[in-house]
């Protein structure tokens, strides 16, 4: 039975430029009030182009109907819940685009004199210090732009430190739970990856990383609680380890939504950290990005962040370009500020205890979605969850039915599908992530909508091979998209 | 808490089938001796009302009422209505990444559409779907080339943006990656072709030039393509002004387009969220890193989107990824998206013309420091007088002037960088002359 969604009318629409023809419009520019320049004249004719071949020519209530027909196709937030592990999909609070589009930030030009970009610089200072609170760190960036740009900051942050120290060592231990991006991220800051395999509960194996702990090793990249939404329980001993050894504890912050308010890296020993203003602090996916990164260290490390840093100096803000040992730049002017302004935006609305609050919901949810499903699903790691939980798909997988098939199927009952194959320690893994954000009944017609397939993998699995099967397309073929690329349109 | 939709009669409903009493045992895992144990040291919450009033305060302490002449990577362009209406849709801002095609069919198309107009624009045959902004698709781009020549060699143009620049240095400094940079003409403003030739040779993986460069001056492209084939190097142009492209004529010979899509209905926002992008030849897609949507067909044989050539990428190849990248700058190419679709083939040429005839309208009012052409930016000699101090009397005329190039250029000490939009209003661009005719 399916009761959160009927299917309803979507209307069909080509590309923009199958709609276009010769002479629509959508734009108009004011009158010139300077005399025309002829391109050709002060550019050199070889240097102007003719026309952009093939560029749309459409008017504007097209272009309305055409965006908005093609935004009807996509599930969101706003229309239910996201049950992505590891991505926490809370909601986007619209106060945060509201204040975010004011005149003032997001007109700021970001070379405008100092003098005059005192409340920006002021929300930048504001947020640091929120975020060094959350996190328990001494100082923050918010420079990255992204998860995977503040893992390399960080990585970077790691090595100048090291190689302050004396040696910058060659090895970053990565868990074989943790996301694609942290060996991506080793290697693009020169490191050689070494794996290291999680215990039979899915965590740190202490013997295992005190082997693996040599002179050689400069970090350990630890997600806690890990992408099995399990606590890290040895987490302290481990920076010990690490520590002793002279090398640095690195925690990706991905499921940071889980301890604030509640347990802060900065006292486990964790020494560099990134946040993901996207996840835990609420800032819309808006399809794929923006994202900011923000990351914070200990003091030790403090001296080595990007420029600029901002610094109070006679009651104004200002940016620090002097740092001699800072690693540079990791992108051009400070970050995707528009990003930071909902963050704070997130972070003033709901104050200190109101954050904690969030956290005990996320956890409540996750808690509840397993204690409802484990009857119904192979839960092969039993530890305790936080704010996500990880099932398998062996015990549909006898009748053929894999986790991308049953993915697919709850898109016919109304959801977005959970993580599917990740992490990769759990074979068929169904990796489910609530947020705080979600209503119990919304959570109960979640959890019913899987109850159901479970069922229908025992009595018609081809109905949940085939899925889905309500969606204005079918299966996409993902195969053949890869085999022979067409990434543009032809006429 | 009005962001949590739950009353505490269903959170102890809730706690029941979980078989716990108290929300803080379902956090017993954590050892005790690791918990915070008090609150965190912020403010109680705020109502909406205050949280708009706290923002407001801080947009007032701030740049409003000038007219501005800054650009140097961040243009002042207007943003057609159209960008808000259609990037404000629930259904575009607060979806997810597009890796579930079925139910993403509108983030894919309009990605798909994306990547066509950055191929049109550049003429290019594939563009990814968004970097960070434009500096970091500079070391993305450039390890691009090392990846594809095989070389690690890289030159770059001086008249490059600085920020680029130092970003480009930062990513290379563990890359493995040597970064070399030549001049520019002191003249002209344009890059030093004959400092290029003294500085490749056939371990060259790329030779990176912008255009319109730092100071504004077009490029010939033409030459250092040239230059960088006749080593086996390829050649990255750069672009930090994207309505130029409207206007210019992509170079035949440019290997990898990459830069950055602010002028696009992007609001300068104090440096971001920004969209950079990665364009290059057929041959060569496989080494973009990135995501990409492809077009393919769905079990009953319609027309569909996906993301495709995924083993590129993190999430499956892992340390052998060609970037670490994950999160882009989606919802920002979207505007940039929109904003084509609203200006179009004839409205960008438009558009572009407009800035070209507003920058040399004031340009023929002041002392130009080059001579190279340009497009709607250009370097103006302050004479004796520092910049700084220019600058500083014209904000009394609520005029924030030009970007003073000493703090990037030594050599460049009594010079500022000045930009004009189509934003640019004639007497306000009057005064500014005559400020630094003085």
């Amino acid at each position: 039975m399916i009761r959160k969604v009927s299917p309803h009318i979507t209307q069909n629409e080509p590309l923009l430029f199958e709609v276009s023809s010769p002479g629509k419009r959508a734009y108009q520019l004011p009158a010139l009030d300077v005399p025309a320049v002829d391109p050709a004249g002060v550019l050199g004719a070889a240097n102007v182009r003719d026309e952009i071949p093939g560029f749309p020519e459409v008017s504007e209530v097209e272009l309305v109907r055409h965006f908005s027909r093609l935004s009807t196709w996509n599930y969101s937030i706003d229309l239910g819940m996201y049950p992505l592990g590891s991505c926490t999909m809370k909601y986007n609070p619209r106060i945060n685009e509201r204040v975010a589009g004011f005149e003032g930030l997001a007109w700021a030009h970001p070379y405008q004199p100092e003098a005059l970009s005192q409340g920006a610089m002021e929300i930048m200072a504001r947020l640091e210090a929120a975020l060094a609170e959350i996190t328990g760190m001494d100082a923050v960036t918010l420079q990255p732009a992204a998860g995977a740009h503040g893992e390399l900051t960080g990585i970077l942050l790691v090595r100048a430190a090291l190689t302050a120290r004396g040696n910058p060592r060659k090895r970053i231990l990565v868990p074989d739970s943790a996301h694609g991006t942290n060996p991506a991220t080793s290697a693009m800051a020169g490191y050689v990856v070494e794996s290291i395999k999680s215990n039979e509960r899915g965590v740190i194996d202490l013997d295992v990383l005190s082997r693996a702990v040599t002179e050689d090793v400069a970090a350990l990249m630890v997600t806690n609680p890990n992408t099995l939404g399990v606590f890290e329980e040895n987490i302290a001993r481990a920076a010990a380890i690490l520590h002793e050894k002279g090398a640095l504890m690195y925690m990706d912050g991905a499921n940071m939504n889980a301890l604030v308010g509640v347990a802060r890296p900065g006292d486990f020993g964790v020494d560099v950290m990134h946040l993901n203003l996207h996840k835990t602090f609420s800032t819309p996916h808006g399809g794929g990005g923006p994202g900011s990164g923000p990351v914070a260290v200990k003091k030790e490390i403090e001296p080595f962040l990007p420029v600029p840093r901002l610094r109070a100096e006679a009651g104004q803000w200002r940016f620090d370009f002097a740092r001699p040992q800072s690693i540079g730049r990791v992108r051009a002017f400070y970050g995707n500020f528009g990003v930071m302004v909902r963050a704070l935006a997130y972070i003033l609305a709901y104050g200190g205890d109101g954050l904690a609050k969030a956290t005990m919901d996320a956890v409540l949810n996750a808690n509840y979605v397993r204690a409802r499903l484990e009857a119904h699903y192979d839960l092969p790691h039993d530890a305790p969850t936080l704010h996500e939980c990880v099932f398998s798909d062996s015990r549909q997988a006898a009748r053929g039915v894999k986790t991308g098939d049953i993915a697919k199927r709850l898109i016919d009952y109304g959801f977005h599908p959970y993580t599917v194959s990740f992490p990769l320690i759990v074979h068929g893994a169904m990796m489910i992530e609530p947020t705080e954000s979600e209503s119990k009944r919304e959570l109960d017609l979640f959890i019913d909508a899987l109850i159901s397939i479970a069922a229908e993998v025992e009595e018609n699995p081809e109905q949940v091979l085939t899925a889905p099967h309500s969606t204005r397309i079918g299966r996409v073929d993902e195969v053949a998209a890869a085999r022979k690329p067409v990434l543009r349109w032809h006429p | 808490m009005r962001y949590l939709p739950k009353s505490d009669a269903e959170r102890r409903e809730m706690l029941n089938v979980c078989g716990v009493q108290r929300m803080e045992d379902l956090f017993a895992s954590i050892p005790s001796e690791l918990r915070l144990g008090r609150s965190l040291n912020l403010p109680p919450g705020l109502s909406e009302y205050e949280i708009a009033g706290y923002f407001k305060d801080r947009a007032a302490d701030a740049a409003v009422g000038y007219a501005c002449f800054l650009g140097a990577g961040s243009y002042l362009h207007y943003r057609p209505v159209m960008v808000d209406t259609i990037v404000s849709r629930g259904e575009f801002l607060t979806s997810y990444t597009p890796y579930q095609a079925e139910i993403s069919q509108g983030t894919l198309t309009s990605i798909f559409e994306f990547q066509t107009m950055l191929c049109q624009l550049t003429g290019m045959d594939a563009a990814n779907a968004s970097m960070y902004d434009g500096s970091t698709s500079v070391p993305e781009a450039a390890m691009m080339a090392s990846r594809i020549t095989g070389r690690s060699h890289v030159v770059v143009s001086r008249a490059m943006h600085p920020e680029y620049r130092q970003v480009l240095a930062t990513y290379a400094a563990n890359q493995k990656l040597a970064i070399e940079e030549f001049g520019y003409d002191p003249e002209t403003g344009a890059s030093a072709p004959e400092d290029l030739a003294r500085k490749l040779d056939s371990s060259t993986a790329a030779v990176i030039v912008q255009s319109p460069n730092f100071f504004g001056v077009v490029e010939d492209l033409n030459q250092y393509a040239e230059l960088a084939h006749s080593k086996g190097a390829l050649l990255i142009h750069i672009f930090t002004e994207a309505v130029s492209l409207g206007l210019l004529q992509p170079c035949a010979g440019t290997d990898i387009a990459a830069g950055e899509l602010q002028s696009f209905a992007i609001s300068p926002s104090f440096g971001g969220p920004y969209a950079g992008v990665i364009a290059t030849r057929e041959r060569y897609v496989r080494q973009l890193p990135g995501r990409l949507a492809g077009e393919t067909k769905d079990s009953r044989g319609n027309r569909a989107y996906c993301l495709t050539l995924a083993t590129r990428e993190q999430h499956i190849r892992r340390e052998k990824a060609t970037s670490n990248i994950c999160t882009n700058q989606a919802l920002v190419a979207l505007m940039a998206t929109v904003f084509m679709a609203v200006y179009g083939k004839q409205g960008l040429r438009e558009l572009a013309g407009q800035n070209l005839a507003k920058a040399h309208y004031l340009a023929g009012r002041v002392k130009r420091r080059f001579s190279g052409p340009f497009f709607n930016e250009f370097v103006v000699r302050t004479g004796a007088r520092p910049p700084e101090e220019v600058n500083q009397a014209l904000l009394d005329r609520k005029i924030i002037g030009g970007l003073p190039l000493g703090r990037f250029y030594p050599e460049l000490g009594n010079s500022m960088l000045v930009c004009a939009t189509e934003m640019s209003r004639r007497e306000d661009m009057d005064i500014l002359a005559e400020a630094l005719a003085q």
